[in-house]
């Protein structure tokens, strides 16, 4: 962690030699700087963030170069395990925030990163977490340029939590939006579904279940931009995390005032997600997902859409899993299942819970 | 997946749902008094809903959703009860996930963890005990809930607790039994059945001679169903075939789990463990004799009854809710006064309204596939 680029040189790194985080490091002295500098600069390491001003700045004429709108949009990240198979709470931190940007039509460009962290926590912990958020930057192409660390009292908060906020360019004339869906658009995803929420589940250990499941998390900007340049009259898209496809669904049904009929037989979800869910009463439409995307895109342009999130590693396993109605309740998403019946797929009241039996 | 995806079979439902459309249409059942089937238990009813079968029946046969969702028909004095466990500062309470949300009269165990109780979900008795393990300092209680189907889980549990000496383990028991509500349900005045689906997993551990006089007795057919959507679609059919030859009988359809004299050891456990209450209150269809089991006297240190001091004040259901008149196939979900105006899976009122095997809020999460339905 160590081998630095230049930027961050412009302090002495090595300073911390403690290997848990106190009181002490989130006091505002000489201890909460070394940790700084030593973890997070050292990680994030980049131009805009070497000077260690309060506040990032930026060239309005090269933001303006990419496109004719700003976007900007914040997350939290709590995630139980920090660690999962597929990914940790850092990969997730940069992941979230850049799709949030992207399933806009924004390129995404900086992140910010806070992280409030309990007293305990282990420096390597940390260290663990920025250099994956570091490598999760570099593949997604944006920089994190601000950011604040705080540390609080054991038990105050669960080892770690962070917040990330981005900010992003909107192309000229990419229109998007949840009410723009119409009678006839087909819905796509990019691939299986339920992988990251089944994921955490198994990762808490709680359940005694031994799965191959990987957290699907993944930055997905590249295909949304091969997605809209094959298929630039796509609707909108959002990333179906919380509250998984059935959530988004009910969203854009919402929004647009439509009914949306999906079948089950074509909705990818992969064969251990399914049994998984089975053993535990959970539906897989409403686990989250964390490189998974709702695209609504107009009839003549479903092929190609199709063809271009096939085509990119992300979508490989990608399908058309509905229609959006022309006629039926407005709000209501259906699905007709494989045994050949239709049920409602509604918004969850509360937290998923697992079946008695 | 391997054992189930041939359970779920389009190609195979279209033929079976052709022989009871055939079936149907040979016999004469009046337009205004379709055939009502009850299938007593929630996870057929989940079942139904998930994959849309009511939709798919012919308008001759109803279908009844029993009171066999055992989170649905708690009573909410027993939720006060767990809470007031739960408040205990030396207390770690277990449940299983979905009785989290039940409402007692004041408040849910969800509510009361967020209010500093130590709530915690698990998913088999055995891990609450492990957790009784891990917190010697601490008393772990957990949630005994369920019919036939989990009572084993927990005599196992706490057979297991006492072989090891774990002291700081105990039960609050709420566990209840399938045959006396079955009974209840066909004394009962009003009643519109002409079968029943019986419960598969209960059945597994008590077989299929437990319901004979459902048959002998009160002459109605009953087919023990498993948990697919062929298995209940089969066992509608056999139903049915019954009613028209004028046989009353208990068939097993669900024999590959079932077995007629049931689970001997399971039953070994739970009458080693158990006895059988006076009588259990039933959100929904009131106080049902003999329909509970507590813990005998032999394992009374595992008592949560015994062990803490439990309020156990008797909670009136609200008087809006008619859920008993749907359990008894008197009303449709829909027709209740209350349904999805006062009473809604965000604040249920009434026993059905509050797990998705609850027939109420099965309505409103998936529907039924009929255009009445849609309205509701």
């Amino acid at each position: 962690m160590n081998a630095v680029a230049p930027f961050a040189r412009l302090r002495p790194l090595g300073k911390l030699h403690v290997r848990t985080v106190t009181l002490a490091h989130g006091g505002g002295g000489k201890a909460m700087r070394d940790l700084i500098d030593d973890v997070f600069v050292a990680a994030f390491d980049n131009p805009a963030l070497a000077p260690l001003e309060d506040q990032a700045r930026f060239d309005l004429a090269a933001l303006a170069a990419h496109g004719d709108r700003l976007a900007f949009t914040t997350d939290s990240f709590v995630v139980d395990p920090l660690f999962f198979p597929g990914g940790d709470i850092g990969k997730l931190a940069v992941c979230g925030t850049v799709n949030d940007l992207a399933v806009g039509g924004a390129r995404p460009l900086y992140l910010s990163c806070a992280a409030i962290i309990e007293e305990g926590v282990t420096v390597d912990l940390l260290r663990q977490v920025a250099g994956s958020m570091a490598a999760t930057a570099r593949e997604a192409g944006v920089e994190i340029v601000t950011g604040d660390t705080k540390v609080v009292h054991r038990g105050a908060c669960d080892k770690l939590f962070l917040t990330t906020s981005g900010i992003g360019v909107i192309p000229e004339g990419r229109v998007l939006g949840a009410h723009l869906a119409r009678p006839g658009d087909v819905v796509l995803v990019n691939g299986l579904l339920g992988d990251h929420g089944a994921a955490i589940l198994c990762a808490r250990g709680d359940m005694a279940l031994e799965t191959p499941i990987e957290s699907d998390c993944a930055p997905l900007h590249g295909l949304i931009e091969a997605l809209l340049a094959a298929a630039p009259g796509v609707r909108f898209m959002r990333d179906a995390t919380r509250g998984g496809l059935a959530t988004v669904l009910n969203e854009i049904a919402d929004a647009s005032g439509v009914s949306i009929q999906i079948e089950e037989a074509a909705t990818p979800i992969r064969g251990e997600v399914k049994a998984f869910c089975e053993i535990l009463g959970l539906d897989p439409l409403y686990l989250a997902n964390e490189g998974k995307i709702v695209v609504i895109a107009p009839p003549q342009q479903a092929e190609v859409a199709l063809a271009a999130l096939r085509g990119h590693p992300l979508g490989a396993e990608a399908a058309i899993i509905g229609r959006i109605g022309e006629g039926g309740e407005a709000g209501r998403v259906t699905m007709h299942t494989v045994f050949g019946g239709w049920r409602i797929v509604d918004m969850l009241v509360g937290e998923q819970l697992p079946r008695i039996c | 997946m391997k054992y189930l995806d041939e359970f779920r079979d389009g190609a195979k439902a279209r033929v079976l749902l052709r022989e009871i459309e055939t079936l149907v249409a040979s016999m004469d059942i009046p337009a205004r008094r379709p055939l009502h089937i009850m299938e007593v238990c929630g996870g057929h009813t989940h079942s139904i809903f998930r994959y849309g079968l009511e939709g798919m029946l012919p308008d001759a046969i109803e279908l009844v959703h029993g009171p066999g969702c055992p989170v649905c028909v708690l009573p909410m004095g027993r939720i006060d009860d767990c809470v007031s466990i739960a408040r205990r500062p030396e207390v770690i309470f277990t449940t299983f996930g979905d009785a989290m949300r039940v409402p007692g009269s004041k408040l849910s165990l969800l509510q009361a963890r967020a209010g500093g109780a130590d709530v915690r979900m698990v998913y088999s008795p055995m891990d609450a005990l492990s957790l009784a393990r891990a917190n010697p300092d601490r008393e772990v209680v957990f949630f005994g809930l369920g019919f036939e189907t989990t009572m084993p889980s927990t005599a196992l549990t706490i057979l297991q607790a006492e072989s090891d000496g774990v002291a700081n383990f105990s039960v609050f028991c709420n566990h209840i039994t399938i045959v006396p509500t079955i009974k209840a349900i066909l004394d009962s005045p009003d009643l519109q059945l002409d079968g029943f689906l019986g419960p598969g997993h209960v059945s597994m551990v008590i077989g299929a001679a437990p319901y004979e006089f459902i048959a002998d007795y009160y002459r109605k057919p009953m087919v023990v169903a498993g948990f697919e959507p062929l298995d209940i679609l089969q066992s509608i059919w056999m139903v049915i075939k019954q009613i028209k030859e004028g046989r009353a009988e208990v068939e097993n359809q669900y024999a590959r789990i079932v077995p007629y004299d049931g689970n001997e050891p399971a039953l070994a456990a739970v009458s080693r463990v158990y006895e059988l209450r006076e009588f259990f209150e039933w959100r929904g269809l009131g106080s049902i004799d003999h329909s509970g089991v507590k813990l005998r006297e032999a394992y009374a240190t595992f008592d949560a009854e015994r062990k803490f001091a439990i309020p156990g004040i008797k909670i009136a259901d609200p008087k809006a809710c008619q859920c008993g008149e749907v359990l008894k196939g008197v009303i449709k979900p829909w027709q209740c006064k209350v349904f999805g105006t006062a009473c809604t899976p965000e604040t249920p009122l009434g026993a059905l309204m509050v797990s998705s095997e609850g027939a109420c809020a099965a309505y409103i999460q998936y529907g039924g596939g009929k255009p009445r339905v849609a309205a509701a």
